[in-house]
């Protein structure tokens, strides 16, 4: 059964120029960036090279971008630096739909004495901006909020939060992980201090990351060892999946267009098509500047994971925001944030696209899905009263 | 991915007897939308009002809840009352060849709907409806505390799940009911009610003062830390090890999460209560320096 795979938000395919870029430096290439012979030096020579293309991609200088194995590891070697160069401040603040990377981390900072203020979101998913700015103080060490929502799309507006932050003398960290290649990021016009990238999500392999650290941002490394990444990140450089991010991200800048215009096409129409072909469902984010590549879309009376399994005998790969699915008991915290309403909380299905998706694809799902909904909502004991005439 | 069994899966893609019965005998609603799943069981008897001639189902929820009620409405077909209500959880999910352990709350639900059906046939009392938080009560038949205020559970409902499938973790609670499967507020008291449900299950009223060979003792010793004790402090990320027994002392030593926790003085009465109960009532515990 041939793949369509709509779940870009959770990764991405490697694109085959991407596979070709990093297939000489596992068998041929091997050497180590940091030796001081010709064998190693030619893999410095394109690390430096992916440094550069990365920081392009970002509006960036390479000297700002430390290599990571992950966007998670980009987020936690963040909010702890931060914490540790702003030792007197013992104040964190950041919002309830996080990804788990980074509101894990901040939870857990309540145990150790830290205030961790979690900011709202409205029925859209926007940030509260006014929360926001009540919340921030003189304490506050690191504000840390998402550039856009893995689950939702929506977009913060994070230039304006850091800038707030910068005011008050604490840092600013995003976790760009999903808005990296899919809209255009400055960092030169930006106060943004660091930001997460995840190589994955943006057609590089699994296992790379990338954090940007403002040039002259006082900064202490969650691993310490090697001189690596100027003593910022010790541990032999993932040569390899360093090039194939540099790659990736060069790639990502010239399909930037496409990304927010055929690409977003496709993710309308698909949206469209769906709302006018199943009553009792809504967009979750509606409203709020989205993604161009993502839809979360909440169908009343119906649970996720059921939806996702009869789609899957279809072939058609999407994701969920239900519980069932994920093994917790309880919807998204994204949704919950947002007031989701419980009648359609459980049953929310992500579909993330890419540059890769087709119209066909789109075509298969806007046929597919309607009956899928009508017949679990045929078994579902709920909603008749709602659904009838 | 859930690693679903084949039959599962066909129960879920072709599920059998959907939908309702009109004229229907009995019928049984557990769960809520709100919760996640729910389902709504119905019977048919044949005249003598005896044998179940026919069952049908709708179900709000995942593959497994689906499955699970698919597989319930045909086990229970043909069945009398009474042999309904002998159908366990456990009989569900064997009859699907299984389910993942954190998906037995589906096979819990249908158990729980048939027993709700056949109840309100007979004129059992079932409570009302309690609407009073978000999310109702999952299983608004079983009265006694609330504990999971965020599923509506109560502590009657948790204790006959944990003595039929013979839970010994909170988190098997979780999995088998749901209850503190969102806040988690309410582990502490899930783990009080499986202590409670353990001690009663195997302290059967018979004073245990006779004589016991040192053999004997130190064999029953080892058996009830090892079958009762060290899986729950190990669940807790906890340990103990049974350094000795000198007469009637027993000597043990905390180790991992125990080692220094600060109520490791009530873990080592309640260690001692457990031996009293089920092995001697002359025991006693004492802890050692590692």
């Amino acid at each position: 059964m041939k793949e369509i795979y709509l779940d870009n938000n959770a990764t991405t395919k490697v694109d085959e120029a991407v596979f070709e870029e990093m297939r000489p430096y596992f068998c041929e290439l091997y050497g180590n960036p940091s030796s001081m012979h010709f064998f190693g030096g030619q893999v410095q020579g394109k690390v430096t090279e992916a440094r550069k293309r990365v920081a392009d991609l970002l509006g960036a200088t390479p000297d700002e971008i430390i290599f990571t194995a992950c966007g998670t590891e980009s987020d936690n070697a963040a909010i702890r630096s931060a914490l540790e160069v702003l030792p007197d401040r013992r104040h964190v603040i950041t919002s309830r739909v996080e990804h788990p990377a980074v509101l894990t981390q901040c939870r857990n900072l309540r145990q150790k004495g830290y205030r961790v203020t979690e900011i709202g979101v409205d029925g859209a998913g926007r940030l509260d901006m006014e929360e926001y700015q009540r919340a921030i103080d003189d304490d506050t060490a690191i504000v840390s909020f998402m550039w856009a929502n893995n689950e939702t799309g929506v977009i913060f507006p994070v230039e304006e939060a850091a800038a707030i932050a910068k005011a008050r003398g604490a840092l600013f960290h995003t976790d760009a992980v999903q808005a990296v290649g899919k809209i255009p990021i400055n960092m030169a016009a930006s106060q943004i201090d660091m930001l997460s990238l995840s190589g994955h999500k943006l057609h590089a392999p699994k296992g790379i990351g990338a954090l940007y650290l403002r040039r002259g941002t006082a900064f202490r490394p969650l691993l310490v060892g090697g001189h690596q990444e100027q003593s910022r990140r010790a541990g032999t450089e993932n040569a390899a999946a360093i090039i194939a991010l540099g790659k990736a991200c060069q790639l990502a800048g010239e399909h930037m267009q496409a990304e927010n215009t055929t690409v977003k096409a496709k993710r309308d129409r698909l949206q469209d098509a769906l709302m006018a072909a199943i009553p009792n469902a809504r967009i979750n984010g509606d409203g709020a500047e989205r993604l161009p590549n993502t839809t979360s879309i909440a169908f009343e009376f119906v649970e996720g994971e059921a939806i996702l399994l009869l789609l899957s005998e279809l072939g058609i790969c999407a994701s969920s925001g239900s519980a069932c699915t994920s093994g917790s008991l309880e919807p998204s915290h994204v949704l919950r944030a947002m007031g989701v309403p419980f009648t359609c909380a459980h049953g929310s299905i992500r579909f993330s696209l890419s540059r890769y998706t087709t119209d066909a694809e789109i075509d298969t799902v806007i046929k597919e899905l309607p009956p899928i909904i009508a017949r679990l909502r045929q078994m579902s004991p709920f909603g008749r009263e709602h659904l009838q005439g | 991915m859930w690693d679903y069994t084949p039959k599962v899966k066909d129960h879920f893609l072709n599920p059998r007897n959907v939908g309702e019965i009109p004229d229907a005998d009995a019928v049984g609603e557990v769960g809520s939308l709100a919760c996640g799943d729910a389902l709504k069981l119905y019977l048919k008897l044949d005249d003598s009002k005896e044998k179940i001639v026919d069952a049908k189902f709708q179900t709000f929820g995942c593959a497994s809840a689906i499955a699970s009620s698919s597989a319930l409405t045909e086990m229970v077909k043909g069945k009398t009352l009474d042999e309904a209500l002998a159908v366990s959880n456990q009989d569900i999910a064997e009859f699907l060849g299984g389910l993942p352990e954190e998906k037995m709350h589906c096979s819990v639900m249908g158990q729980e709907a048939l027993e709700v059906a056949i109840y309100k046939y007979r004129g059992l009392e079932v409570p009302e409806h309690d609407a009073e938080h978000d999310h109702g009560h999952a299983y608004p038949d079983y009265e006694g505390t609330l504990v999971c205020k965020c599923f509506g559970i109560t502590d009657t409902f948790i204790k006959k799940v944990i003595e039929t499938n013979k839970l010994t973790t909170a988190e098997q609670v979780t999995h088998f009911t749901k209850a503190g499967g969102a806040c988690g507020g309410c582990i502490p008291k899930i783990k009080e009610l499986i202590a409670e449900v353990m001690g009663q299950q195997t302290a059967q009223p018979q004073p245990k003062t006779g004589k016991l060979s040192n053999l004997k003792k130190m064999q029953l010793v080892q058996e009830v830390l090892e079958r009762d004790i060290r899986p729950m402090l190990m669940a807790d990320g906890g340990d103990l090890e049974l350094v000795d027994i000198e007469g009637d002392n027993v000597q043990i030593v905390f180790r991992k999460a125990c080692a220094g926790c600060a109520s490791s003085g009530n873990t080592a009465r309640f260690v001692e209560m457990k031996l009293r109960e089920l092995v001697h009532d002359d025991l006693r515990v004492q802890e050692v320096a590692a």
